[in-house]
Parts: C-alpha cells; structure tokens; sequence
C-alpha cells in the first residue's frame, strides 16, 4: 500500500477527516468490518411472531432465508414490548434450532430397555386404538351413586398454557366428545 | 383467577402492562417482576421516571427489590396479614375512597344475620361441617337472597354449585333473585359489609403485622400510607403480583385480599389503577379462557358435574343468572354445542347435554396423580408441560407415570416426563426399573411456535397471532396437527359403531381445512369457529351480544366473540403503536372482552358519569352524544345513561344500573365481601401455610381448614410449630423462576446461550444461616424434607435476610430456584421433589411458595442411600400423618404421635 493510502486508512486521522472525532462510527471499520453485513440483510422475508416464553407477550420478527430461521429479534412495533426481548426472548432462535431437539418419533415397549423407532403413521394410529380400547374397557355411564357421570377416569390429558387458543380448542373439543373429563394444565402450577 | 373473579365478575388481569405507566404507585407482591417479565417492567419503570413509587413486599430482596423505591421483607407466607393490616389502616384512620366504596363496591349491602365471622369462631366462618371438611355457604349470602343455583334443587336430589363450578369458574357472581340487595348507604348497619370489614380486620394492627410477617412497624406503615397518599380522585396505584400469590393453601385468597385494598383504595376501572395478574406462560390466560381444565367449557361455562345438575334446565337454572351479561348462559351454552356437534345438537335433543360427560368435585391434576398411584388411570397423554420436574412431590408424578399403561409425551426435547423410565432419581435409587416397568410410552416430536400458526393471549387479555415462519421437520408436527388427525382417526375407528358411548364423539363437528403437505389444519379456520357466526348466512358475528339461543348461532368462546369480527383476523391486526392514537393501541391484536384494555372502565369516571379528575380521564358518557366514549372501548353498553334506573322486572344486563360499572356481577358491584364462589370464605383471613414454623397468632385453627390434603404414603407431611420434630426441618423455604429459563426447563435447559447463563442449580441463604450449619458460598448444601433431599450450590446472600418475629424468634428461609433436572444440557436436582402435595381447595394448586425444610452441608446421598437418608430423618421428626389429614385446632397434634 502507497504509503500515503497508509496514512490516509490511520483510524486517527479518519476519526478528525470523517466526522468522527470519538472514533465510535465509520472511522474504526476496518475492511473486515466494513464488508460485514447484518444476517437479517440476506433474510428472504420476515414473519411477525409472539415470544413462546412468559405471557407479557413480546412481539418478534422471525427472519428467513432457504427454509431455515436465521434471526429472531424483537418486534419494535409492538406497544408492549417496543422491540425488546428479554434473554429467554432473544434466544428463541437457538430454542427452535437445540442442539438436543428431537425430530423423529420414539418408541418404547413395555419392560423395554431401549427406546425404538417408529414412524410417525404407526404411532398415531397404536395412540388412537389405544384411546378407543381403554375408553371402552373404562367406560362409566354412571357414579357408584348413581348419577349420569358418561366418562372415563382411566384416561387424562396434560398441557395447554405454552399452546395456541386454536390447540387448546382442538384439545377441549376432543376430549369433551370422547368423555375424557381429566383435561389439565399449568394453570394448577 | 376465582379471586379477580367473584371480587370483580371476569378471572383476568384488569389491566394492561402499559397503563402500569400512568401509576402513581405501584405494589408488587408475590412477583419478581425485574426477573420474570422482565420486558413488561418496563412500564414499572416507566412509571417509577414520572415519579411514582415502587413498592416491592416479598420474602426475597430480588431484581425487583434494586429497581423498586422501597423493598420490605416479608415471611413467605404471611401476605394475607400484611394486606389485611392495610385494609384495616385504611379502615381505622378514614383513608378509603368514600364516594368510589358507596357506589362502586358491595360495602353498603346487608349480610344475613346467621352469618358468623372468624372473629367469633376463632378462625372459621359459619357454615363448617367438620365431618366433611367443607362450608356450607348459606349463612354467607346476602339478606333476603338465597345462594344462587341450590334454592329448589337440593330436594330433588342436586346438590349447590361448588367452588370453581360455582359463580361461573369463579368468573361473575350469580345471585338468586333479580331485585337490588338490600343495603344501608350510610353504611352503619352492624350487618352491612363495610361494618364487616372493620370487626373483621380490626386486629390486624400494625404491630401484628410486623409480629406475624417480620417486618417492623415503620416499614409496614410507610407501605400503607404510600398506597393510601397515591389513591384516589387524582391518583391511582395499581397492584402487581404472580404465582408467588397463587401457589399457596390461602393463594386464592391472597389476591383477593388486594381485590379488597383496591376496591376500597378506589384503584379499579381506572388508568394507573387494579391488579396485574402476571401469568407465566405464553398463553396461560387463554388455556384457562378457551380451557384445558376439567371444571370448565370454553368462557367459564360450568361442566356438567355428576350430582349438581340433572338435566338442561337444571344445569341452565343453576348458571342463568337473572341480572347482569350471565342472563344470557343459554346463548352462550347453545352457542358452543352448536360450534362442537352443529346440526348434531338441536333443541329437541337438548342440545344433546344429555350426554355430555359429567365431573366430580376434584379432578385436577393432584387427583389424577392419585389415581395413577393408585393404578385407577391407564392412559396419559401430555402435551407441552413437564410434571416430573413441574409439579409438586416430583417423585409422585414420575411413580405416577410409571404406573401407566400407556404414555404419550409431546414436546420439542426429550423431557424428564418421557425419560423417567431410564433416567431418574428412582432410576438411581433403584425405586424403579426399566424392565420392570410396563409402561408403553410414545414421544412425539412437536413443532415450535415459528412452525405453525395460532394465537396466543397474554397476560392482559390480549389475542396475538403468530405466523408460520417455516415448515417443521421431519416428524415434528403441531398440536393442532396432532389432535386434530387424532379425532380423525378415531372417528374413523368408531365410523360403524352402534354404541350409545361413541354417539357424542361421532356426533363432533370435525371438518377443518388443511394445507401444505403434511396436512397442517388452518388455525384461522379453527379461530372462525371461536369467533362464531349464523348458521344461516354464515356472517362472522361481532360480539356476544349477537348470541341467540335457539340454535341460530354457533360461538366457541362467547367472550372470544369479535376476534374475527367482519371476516378479519382481528388478533393478526399488527399497527405499529407510534401510528396509533393513544397508548392503549387498541389496533395492535385484540383484547378480550370485546376490544377491551382496562377492564371495568365505566368506574374511570364518577356516578355521573364525569371523570373522576381530568388528571385520571379515561373513559367518560358524553351528554351531547348520549354515549360513553374515551380512550378505550367502553365496558359498558354505549348508550346506557349514567342514571339509568332498571324498571321492576328487568333481567340480563337491562337490571344492571347506569351507576353500576361491574356487568359480569349480578348486583353490577365489585366484591368486597364474596357472599358465593370461593371455598374457604367471604372474607381473606390470615392462617399459616399447611407446613409452618409457627402458630396462628389469631386463632386456634392455624392452616386453612378448607385445604385439600391426600392419604398417599408418598407424600408426607413435615410437623408444624408445636409438633415434636419441628427441629429436624426448622427452616422455611420457597420456590421460584430465573430470568433465564422457563418453568420446568425443557425451553431452556435446551438452549446453549440460557444453560451458559444459569448453569446449575443452587440455594440461597444468609450468611447467619450458613454460619449455623456451615455452609460454604460455592460448595454444595443438601437441602431436605419429608418427602425427599436433593442437592444444590451454596449461594450465600444477605437478600435472603433472616426476620425477627414474634417473641424474638429468628426465621431462616431458604430461596430454590425449580428449573432443572436430568435431562437436558444443564442438569441438576429438581425443588419440586421437595414439595408437597397440599391445594388451595378453590383452584387445587399446590403450596411451593412456603414450606418447611431442613438443610446441610455436602451432596446428597446416592442410590439406594437417597430413600434411607429421607425415611430417617422422617422417622426422628415422627413427621406425622402418613396418612391421616392434619386436623386443627386439635391439642393432640402437639402431642407425639405414636
């Protein structure tokens, strides 16, 4: 390099030629720093998203490129969050993308040692023969009383507070219709 | 939430996160805000620049004490006497909202005079049956009504709605008949519930709280006159608070003793006022609106329960209520068996409720953990939640799972609830082994909230959707996925069928479309259907006045009624909040009820209908226009005059007066004294947690005698204050949640950045504590209870400050964190093994916020030492009642048990 070019690329003197007397902007990028971009840049398009974590309900932009998430950050146009997140928020991004995520079904037999593999279709349809078996082998048109009781006891189903209004829905509906009474969540916790 | 609901008619927060800015002081109890909703304290501060105060009343100096003006330390457990002494302060030195309390509140209504208060019962209400272990609530009702939905019924065999199934899951109160209480306006009547409050707080004097809580008297007045300074015409507080709350024997009752303050303070309806609740997950609000709970169907309407009600018009006559918005249940109720069964349910079926399936009083989670322990469930399926390390006496859920037949297990990592077959502490102890074990068990891999579509409602009522971002993978799929191929399919199985059993779930309406090509169903469709609309034309209704009930309607969430007003995904609207008029952004989503932020709000302005001061205007009846008008949507009907007097013989809203701004209840009034819908009382009383290190100072009846106990071997109790062996766990210790992970772990213990961050369990306590059984900052303490030990960090911290109480006594509380366990890629010894199984008998939730433990230095003993070490220690403290419920007041509990 010329040595004048040298002299001219001095982060000190840039910082007095540039406008940039505290050297906090463009006077200390150097080529490395300068070619970067910000990942969001190359995202193909944004999704406006909701924090899965707590229930103050941070607003989230989910950038995508190629199928896969590269960014999530917080959506400033929210009125409640304002474009922050908190640490839980920030890194959703890593919560979709664990290393430690499952993506296939596992299967376990009964006294089993192991876990097994499964396809997804065989174990949706041993779970709905299994629901239909012990709901009929449970059934209770009534209470040791007497009364209308149309259930069954021997059969439960946990979760709902981190699922969408539409799952839950789904949920209560299905439940209700097959006499499954013990329908919980964390609300209890 | 019974609590926000029979005090003011709806189980949510009455508030929003960004009117905590318009403040002029703020209490946050039971919450450690900073830490938690971290981005929702914002507004605290917010608040806290324009220069209001912050108060921060908990047993922990936390994130939120360093941000608050004021942090006053308190024994976990003991909030109903600190709140119940401001109550009486306000009482005793005239600083209530006189014109607010005679107009807005119940104050001025008369109770019956069979109505007996703890005062006089030391420390129960009138009504206890002790054989059964239960009130009844006649005597609690106000003079000349009776308790709605038991008049009449009990003869013919049915017994009075109870606890969350009374009073709409605690949501609104039902009165029997339609004509206004009789009430004394001066409120000096002896029996009036004003004159009530004060016999019945009048002994909570400062001095008794500082005695009973730990804190001094200065500290405890200097809360209260702040509060009081900061309420009024010109200034409001507003409360805050969370599970730290709820998740007591008293919970319930916690927060209804700050519905109390409040409502005498003048703080509800209003900006800068009522009660935040903050709820801990991503949409805990909506599981409980749109339920998965076992006592309610979709907006608060009862189950069918198997002794209350026998037919339709039992069932409508027991939740009908002839005043207020509840005078439409009917609509609401057909609505929903026509968005479940459509042409299935018609009025000559009875909307086929017939066959509906019926509850018991209890069928919470606790119970359904007991009846596995007991081999009565055969079949579970979890979806999104961890009770292995989640709930309360870890090692009863996880012996609980391995006594099932079959297991599905939904969730985006292996947790610790599908593992436990292999990777355990039981595993360890050699309690229970995988090839003993016949449990089959499915885990299914579920798709992240950036895979799918759906909304979410958050802490304050509000609806956000959330869009698919990318495709899930592989095996990965939705709930909606999963529940709704799962209906398909069983409906499949069950096409041919001729059995009475299968006729309700043949009879679901179950057509969704679906896209993509794993058949993904449209979650606006489903939203469509929680939005309703008439059959006929098939027009997206806008509201719940629209409801009919004659089967000309379909709604699946009557209070969810509007979210797809005009055909618009109301809960996708995402208008940036600098482009709209004012804060409340009521174009950002959409809050339920009906688009409203501030719940209540017509008690913004006077009985006239004038705001209170144009400091605190919010929403106001403009005279010109002969509407209410403001910056939110009025909760209100828009043209009911603030005069309006209902003619004789009005029913359903139109017998709710102009100057009544509480719709959902059947008087239009807030609650100070809930005369129906709670389990253990009309009024908060202060009793000591189920396991305490001391007496009642009040009464003889120490704990809540209403609370739910179990006879499971696997979960004893440790004695209480007077019992031998108090010494073997002498310290208090409470349970609560880090910045940086989420309830049980599995959303973060799965996250590289989050386990770097918190990596391991650990233990608060005082150096004082650690001085006195030797504890070292950074080595390991093994902390104990009767149920089990596990092993933590040693964090030595003077914010868990030992407290002075009565008698010079020094109490020690130890402060655990409840995210890990065993899976995961940081793991360690889960809080919860620690806990117990005892409820709150309105809500069924468990006490981890104040127990008992001991603690020591080292780790934990391994293997099969780890059972022998607890069942020691359990047998030197004669920890009693391995089966028997605790019974008080009963001198023979101080006495040893054999």
């Amino acid at each position: 390099m010329p040595l004048a070019k040298l002299l001219e690329s001095w982060p000190a003197l840039r910082q007095l030629r540039e406008g940039d007397p505290l050297g906090l902007g463009k006077a200390v990028q150097s080529p490395r720093s300068q070619s970067l971009v910000p990942r969001i840049d190359e995202a193909e398009h944004v999704v406006q998203s909701v924090c899965p974590y707590c229930a103050v309900g941070c607003g989230q932009l989910v950038y995508v490129k190629d199928g896969e998430i590269t960014q999530i950050e917080g959506d400033p146009a929210s009125p409640i969050s304002r474009g922050r997140l908190c640490p839980k928020g920030q890194a959703s991004k890593s919560y979709a993308q664990s290393p430690i995520r499952e993506y296939k079904v596992k299967y376990r037999r009964p006294y089993g040692t192991e876990w097994e593999e499964l396809s997804l279709e065989d174990a949706m349809e041993m779970i709905a023969e299994r629901i239909v078996k012990t709901r009929a082998e449970t059934w209770e048109w009534e209470t040791e009383d007497g009364n209308p009781a149309n259930r069954t006891m021997a059969i439960g189903n946990l979760g709902g507070a981190t699922l969408d209004n539409e799952e839950n829905y789904l949920i209560k509906k299905l439940m209700t219709g097959l006499g499954i009474v013990q329908v919980e969540n964390q609300a209890r916790i | 939430m019974p609590s926000l609901g029979t005090s003011f008619g709806r189980g949510g927060a009455t508030t929003f996160q960004q009117d905590l800015q318009n403040a002029d002081c703020i209490v946050i109890m039971g919450s450690n805000m900073a830490e938690n909703h971290p981005v929702g304290f914002q507004w605290v501060m917010e608040a806290r620049e324009r220069g209001a105060k912050v108060l921060h009343v908990d047993p922990r100096f936390t994130r939120t004490s360093a941000m608050a003006t004021k942090h006053v330390g308190i024994r976990a457990g003991s909030d109903i006497a600190f709140l119940g002494g401001i109550v009486n302060y306000v009482l005793q030195n005239d600083l209530y909202f006189r014109e607010y309390v005679e107009h807005y509140t119940n104050a001025p209504v008369i109770i019956r005079e069979e109505f007996a208060d703890t005062e006089e019962l030391d420390g129960l209400f009138s009504g206890w049956d002790p054989e059964q272990g239960e009130y009844d609530v006649q005597t609690w009702m106000y003079e000349g009504m009776e308790v709605h939905g038991s008049a009449g019924q009990r003869e013919e065999g049915f017994n009075a709605t109870k606890g969350e199934q009374s009073g709409h899951g605690g949501h609104g109160g039902g009165l029997q008949h339609g004509e206004p209480p009789a009430e004394d306006k001066t409120m000096q009547h002896p029996r009036c519930v004003f004159q009530l409050l004060k016999r019945h707080y009048q002994r909570y004097t400062p001095e008794f709280v500082a005695e009973t809580c730990g804190c001094t008297v200065e500290e405890f007045v200097q809360v209260a006159e702040t509060l009081a300074a900061n309420s009024g015409r010109d200034r409001t507080s507003a409360f805050v608070y969370a599970v730290g709350w709820t998740q007591h024997t008293v919970g319930v009752q916690m927060i209804r003793c700050a519905a109390v303050v409040q409502q005498l303070l003048g703080n509800i309806g209003r900006p800068g006022g009522g009660i935040m609740a903050l709820r801990g997950h991503a949409s805990i609000q909506g599981s409980t609106d749109i339920p998965t709970l076992y006592n309610i169907l979709p907006g608060y309407l009862p189950m069918p329960h198997t002794e209350t009600y026998g037919d339709l018009e039992h069932y409508m006559q027991a939740n009908t209520s002839p005043t207020g918005w509840w005078g439409h249940f009917r609509a609401y109720f057909v609505s929903l068996m026509k968005a479940y069964f459509g042409e299935n349910a018609s009025d000559e079926n009875d909307w086929l409720f017939e066959s509906l399936p019926r509850i018991d009083d209890d069928n919470s989670v606790y119970f359904t953990v007991e009846q596995m322990l007991k081999g009565k469930v055969k079949g579970y399926i979890i979806a999104g939640e961890n009770p292995a390390v989640g709930h309360a006496n870890g090692k009863a859920q996880r012996l609980g799972l391995s006594r099932l037949e079959w297991l599905v297990v939904r969730d985006v990592v292996e947790i610790e609830s599908a593992a436990f077959w292999y990777d355990s502490p039981e595993v360890e102890s050699g309690e229970l082994k995988p090839e003993e074990c016949a449990t089959e068990i499915f885990f299914l891999p579920a798709a992240s909230h950036t895979e799918k579509d759906g909304s979410f409602t958050n802490t304050q009522r509000l609806l956000q959707w959330h869009w698919q971002a990318v495709e899930p993978k592989e095996d990965c799929r939705s709930e909606l996925w999963f529940y709704f191929h799962l209906g398909r399919l069983i409906k499949q199985k069950l096409e041919d069928s001729e059995d009475e059993r299968d006729k309700l779930v043949k009879a679901l309406r179950w057509e969704y479309p679906t896209h993509s090509g794993i058949l993904e169903p449209s979650a606006e469709a489903v939203l469509q259907e929680v939005n309703g609309w008439e059959i006929e034309s098939g027009k997206f209704l806008s509201g719940y006045p629209e409801l009919k009930d004659d089967g000309s309607t379909l709604c699946g969430c009557w209070i969810y009624c509007g979210c797809f007003e005009d055909g618009i995904n109301q809960t996708a609207r995402k208008k940036p909040h600098w482009e709209q008029d004012s804060y409340v952004a009521n174009q950002w989503a959409w809050a339920w009820p009906s688009n409203r932020h501030i719940i209540y709000n017509r008690a913004s302005a006077d009985p006239d209908g004038k705001p209170w001061s144009e400091r605190k205007r919010y929403v106001w009846w403009d005279g010109e226009q002969g509407k209410w008008t403001g910056l939110d949507t009025p909760d209100f009907e828009e043209t009911k005059e603030p005069h309006y007097v209902p003619p004789d013989g009005a029913a359903a809203e139109d017998a709710i007066a102009g100057g009544h701004p509480f719709i959902m209840q059947a008087d239009g009034r807030s609650w100070l004294y809930v005369p129906q819908g709670l389990e253990d009382g009309p009024l908060p009383t202060h009793y000591e947690p189920h396991e305490s290190p001391f007496d009642n100072p009040l009464y003889s009846q120490r704990a809540n005698p209403r609370r739910q106990q179990n006879d499971l071997a696997e979960d004893p109790y440790n004695p209480v204050d007077g019992e031998p062996g108090t010494d073997v766990y002498p310290y208090v210790v409470t349970t609560y949640r880090l910045t940086e992970h989420h309830t049980a772990g599995g959303m973060t213990r799965s996250v590289n950045y989050l386990s770097e961050l918190q990596p391991a369990m650990f233990c608060e306590v005082h150096p004082d504590l650690a001085a006195e059984v030797g504890l070292e900052n950074g080595g390991w303490a093994t902390i104990y209870t009767s149920r089990s030990a596990i092993e933590a960090r040693v964090l030595v911290t003077d914010r868990m400050r030992p407290l002075r109480m009565k008698d010079g006594r020094t109490v020690h509380q130890v402060g655990l964190p409840y995210h890990w366990g065993k899976r995961g890629l940081v793991t360690g010894d889960s809080a919860n093994d620690l806990a117990h199984m005892v409820l709150d008998p309105n809500v069924h939730i468990q006490e981890v916020k104040a127990f008992t433990c001991g603690i020591r230095p080292g780790r934990r003993p391994r293997g099969a030492d780890l059972p022998r070490f607890v069942a020691e220690l359990r047998e030197r403290a004669h920890s009693r009642r391995e089966q028997d419920p605790r019974v008080e007041p009963e001198e023979v509990r101080k006495t040893t048990p054999s």
